[in-house]
């Protein structure tokens, strides 16, 4: 029997969705099984970084990694994992695009870190104890990764090559994505594995956009209630769908609730973020700028709206920092 | 371990980088008023800062957000937009469009660090030269007391001490 193909899945800065998400594919994950040896999955297989470091370069047909880079121990295993994988596949939005964890770019690590450790009511740290790199007690040491100013997608730390959207990616997509991979027909590099065109154009509510939409105010879902069957724009509702690739099955919009954006641009938008703003902007109904103002005003928190998921992966890549500077990974 | 990147990183000092810090300007002018006005001002010989890399485009509603956003990531420390005054849009609606997105963008840049002055909007017509003289001098200005933007998380900020 010839052997069967090697494939690999990790995750770096995730919640543990994208795991979730090749889960559900329920019975098709024994299709999956069937056809490939699983080498590493740190979530359900008991596999160690010292057998990924035993495999010969090259081994592993595909290596799946779901989550952002915002430590060294995940840098170096997206290193490592490229080395030993012919294919590398950036997982879910976080590792495409950076993520909700990539919101994280609009603080600096210091800021995180006293959060986290001091400041936040649920936090009872009197001695002050922050995480340290290295520590040693009874002449035991131990090391933590650490911990970087900025977040980062997979592709700005290796190569990358193709991307598997969502969050977490649809059944639908995942499994298209292995068919593909697994008939040995391969798109070109850098392809994002979705039909490449807006949710609107596949939106059940589509034929209820109106022609000339225009936009009086903003509103939140628990501000209203929300009509089952109109466009969700038309309600006023801010939906990311004009800008954001398809493929979902759009699960929030049959939940009756706006998309905010997950599954990235389109292959012809380099900043998602920028392309929404645009077309959101352009629906405002007035031309008197302080009316202008006031309808925008119903945009509580344009960045974490607009760059939900893609705030590393847009051309400023974070929020300005006060005194740019090299990096001590060590606090 | 590869060379040394830390040495690249070695700016000059904020002090000298203060004396001789001329901002870069990326300007879009909209080709039927803006530009023609900044034609007027060449031929009549005023003279203004010239800090500004102008890109001619049909309507100030064709500029993307994506371009006012790229061009803060190249390197610009200051964007302008100039448009047709309102009512006078050769394509009627495009510099509306253009002050929505105006008004939105610089929201966000400012919550994205980037002040309010770096990003600016002016309605100049093809027979204001002296306006858009005023309006270049002034932005110049400003960006020059802000100093330079100094955006980039750029890679020298993570350090390759993770070899593998």
């Amino acid at each position: 029997m010839a052997e069967k193909p090697k494939v690999a899945f990790y995750w770096c800065a995730s919640c543990g969705g994208c795991e979730e998400a090749v889960v559900d594919l329920a019975e098709a994950l024994l299709d999956v099984v069937a056809a490939v040896d699983i080498v590493f999955w740190p979530v359900a297989l008991d596999f160690k970084r010292k057998d990924v470091e035993a495999l010969p370069d090259s081994a592993v047909l595909a290596t799946f990694i779901n989550g952002a880079i915002r430590n060294t121990e995940e840098e170096e295993m997206a290193h490592l994992l490229r080395r030993k994988s012919k294919l590398l596949l950036a997982f879910g939005s976080c590792s495409q695009l950076g993520g909700i964890p990539g919101l994280a770019n609009l603080f600096d690590r210091e800021s995180i870190l006293q959060g986290v450790y001091k400041e936040s009511p649920s936090t009872v740290n009197e001695e002050g104890t922050f995480p340290r790199l290295h520590w040693s007690e009874n002449g035991r040491t131990v090391d933590l990764p650490g911990f970087y100013e900025t977040v980062r997608t997979l592709d700005q730390v290796v190569d990358v090559d193709y991307y598997i959207p969502g969050c977490p990616p649809a059944p639908r997509i995942i499994q298209a994505a292995l068919q593909t991979l697994l008939s040995g027909e391969l798109p070109p590099k850098g392809t994002v594995l979705a039909p490449d065109h807006a949710l609107c154009e596949e939106c059940v509510r589509r034929n209820t956009k109106p022609e000339n939409l225009s936009i009086t105010q903003f509103k939140r879902p628990h501000e209203v209630f929300i009509d089952e069957e109109k466009c969700l724009l038309a309600q006023g509702l801010l939906c990311m769908g004009p800008a954001t690739l398809a493929g979902c099955d759009a699960p929030c919009i049959q939940g009756n609730m706006p998309c905010t954006g997950c599954c990235g641009p389109t292959s012809r938008v380099r900043d998602q973020g920028a392309r929404i703003l645009s077309s959101l902007a352009t629906l405002v109904d007035s031309k008197d700028e302080t009316e202008i103002d006031n309808i925008l005003d119903t945009i509580p928190d344009p960045v974490g709206t607009f760059y939900r998921y893609s705030l590393p992966s847009s051309f400023l890549r974070r929020k300005k920092m006060e005194s740019p500077k090299v990096t001590a990974i060590s606090r | 371990m590869p060379d040394n990147k830390q040495n690249s990183l070695q700016v000059a000092s904020p002090e000298k980088e203060a004396a001789t810090f001329e901002p870069r300007i990326v300007a879009f002018f909209c080709t039927w008023c803006t530009y023609l006005a900044a034609d007027l001002a060449g031929t009549s010989r005023f003279k203004y800062a010239p800090n500004v890399r102008v890109v001619r485009v049909m309507c100030s509603g064709r500029v993307d957000p994506q371009f006012v956003l790229d061009a803060f990531a190249h390197g610009a420390d200051g964007v302008l937009i100039g448009g047709c005054h309102p009512g006078d849009c050769h394509y009627q609606e495009g510099n509306y469009k253009a002050l929505r997105r105006y008004r939105l963008l610089s929201r966000m840049l400012q919550s994205l660090g980037i002040e309010e002055q770096r990003f600016r909007l002016e309605w100049i017509s093809a027979s204001e030269a002296d306006h858009l003289r005023s309006a270049v001098n002034d932005m110049v200005e400003n960006v020059r007391a802000l100093g330079p933007l100094h955006l980039q998380p750029s890679e020298e900020m993570f350090p390759e001490e993770v070899a593998v």
